[in-house]
């Protein structure tokens, strides 16, 4: 481990510890938090009963539809935005003003359009996630070397395979940052639409817990989507670096 | 010889306020398999002529034939271009940018490997198959451009100054390699340069362009026997052209210099 990693571990183990000392303590309240060993007890007994694995497959299942649509139709859009300047000067201003846009406000609409089962969930993860693969792929676009695209003429590439074979490939660093916030975005969309209306998933089972007073499953629901996000973001780093080390001058 | 490619009146203006007129009017037929090469003064549109003859740019006016056939803003098979600027794709191993072409080609795999592998020989990559353009120098990274164009057997070999960022050894020894390769293939090459030297040792005849728009002042043939090398840049011949060709260069750079 390097010396960076150690510090940050040994900060989050302090943290840690001190939750779980001001807690046991009573500084803290249970009512209000629970100790972090508890809530690992907790994690362990929820999943050992399986009691929620069809929630926890159900979030898992709608974010990961969320990640691949929002993928295939931001790359796609970004690269047809690329090569068309025109709609692109007339979009632009929109994709800035996207995220000012609080995307929960236009739950009730999904919900007549797709109606009570999982697609609403599926349609606020995507629409979060979906604009930050545009942005990206238009920035690695935008940054391909024109002797690239000159080099593809000379190999006789039409549009798609100079897209595919040329302008992603060189992109894929920049769509790749894309990815990454597309899956952050698809989880913080999927389990935020299943706290509104929903009858399952994590977000669901948290809101439920929060409002029966269950603190226990409530922190052991928590700490599982913690540690998956922590998780899954990690090896996204660390599949970067390995794609980014690649193209690094040596 | 025969005429390999024809330009005729070959003018090219950019549209635009005010319009600017980069080349021509410019004639010049190659032979086939003859080595020419192109010096000017910066700005003077070398590259331009090199984009119109490969097919990447339309000419304003006049016609540009290859193998007796008009290129007009395609780039015609047989032809191959290999640019100043590294034009490696990152995210291929040294193997497989070489292959790029011939995959695209639709050539089997056990004859790109066969393909790839000489290439790779031949231009001294052996040790750096499965190393990514990042991996190397500036030199090698244009060594891979230069052999994923040669896998292709191009007729017409167009180089826009490729040895423009390396050091003046490299070079002579790049255009030692140059010249084996034109020797091997018998392909037909046009080589745009900055550097007088290089176009003398290099090639069967110079053209020597104008300040913009980039006209041919003057064509001078070398004479050089097909088996040379850079040991004649020691002869009392090449340093006499040499210096013809920088006496009709002078003014045209002086003149591109005061425009800048």
């Amino acid at each position: 481990m390097t010396r960076t990693g150690l510090v940050r571990a040994s900060l989050l183990l302090f943290l840690v510890g001190l939750l779980e000392i001001l807690c046991r303590a009573g500084v803290i309240p249970n009512f209000t938090v629970i100790p972090p060993s508890a809530m690992a007890q907790s994690l362990w007994k929820v999943l050992a009963s399986g009691k929620f694995t069809p929630d926890i497959i159900a979030t898992l299942a709608n974010v990961g539809i969320a990640i691949v649509a929002s993928m295939i139709a931001g790359i796609a859009l970004g690269t047809l935005l690329q090569s068309w300047p025109a709609a692109r000067r007339v979009l632009d201003p929109l994709f800035a003003t996207y995220y000012a846009v609080p995307m929960y406000a236009f739950y009730p609409l999904l919900i007549v359009i797709f109606g009570l089962g999982d697609l609403p969930q599926v349609a606020i993860g995507f629409l979060l996630a979906v604009m930050a693969v545009i942005i990206n792929t238009l920035n690695g676009l935008d940054r391909v070397p024109p002797v690239l695209l000159k080099a593809a003429r000379v190999h006789g590439l039409g549009f798609f395979k100079e897209a595919t074979q040329i302008r992603l490939p060189y992109a894929a660093p920049y769509v790749f940052t894309g990815f990454k916030l597309a899956v952050a975005y698809s989880f913080i969309g999927v389990i935020g639409a299943e706290f509104i209306t929903s009858s399952r998933g994590i977000g669901y089972e948290i809101s439920f817990a929060y409002n029966n007073f269950d603190n226990a499953v409530m922190y052991a629901m928590i700490l599982f989507i913690l540690l998956l996000v922590i998780t899954v973001n990690m090896s996204l780093h660390t599949w970067e670096k390995r794609l980014l080390a690649r193209r690094r001058r040596a | 010889m025969t005429s390999h490619v024809v330009l005729s009146g070959v003018s090219r203006v950019y549209p635009g306020k005010p319009e600017v007129h980069a080349l021509g009017p410019v004639d010049l037929e190659l032979a086939r398999g003859e080595f020419f090469a192109v010096v000017g003064p910066s700005g003077c549109g070398k590259s331009t002529l090199l984009d119109v003859m490969a097919g990447l740019a339309l000419a304003s006016s006049g016609s540009v034939s290859f193998e007796g056939k008009a290129v007009k803003g395609q780039v015609p098979p047989g032809i191959g271009v290999v640019f100043q600027e590294d034009a490696s794709f990152p995210w291929l191993t040294v193997h497989d940018n070489i292959a790029f072409g011939l995959r695209q080609a639709g050539a089997a795999e056990n004859e790109v490997s066969a393909q790839v592998g000489y290439a790779i020989e031949f231009m001294g990559l052996k040790d750096f198959a499965r190393a990514y353009p990042a991996q190397l120098s500036g030199g090698m990274r244009q060594r891979v451009c230069i052999a994923r164009t040669l896998v292709l057997k191009p007729r017409l070999i167009l180089l826009d100054e490729p040895f423009g960022a390396l050091d003046q050894q490299t070079r002579l020894l790049m255009g030692d390699e140059l010249l084996r390769l034109w020797r091997e293939t018998g392909a037909t090459i046009l080589l745009i340069t900055h550097a007088l030297d290089e176009a003398t040792m290099l090639a069967d005849r110079v053209g020597v362009m104008s300040a913009r728009p980039g006209r041919f002042l003057d064509i001078i043939a070398t004479g050089w026997p097909r088996e040379r090398d850079s040991t004649i840049v020691s002869s009392e011949s090449f340093g006499r052209l040499t210096s013809r060709i920088w006496t009709l260069l002078r003014g045209e750079s002086i003149r591109a210099l005061g425009r800048a």
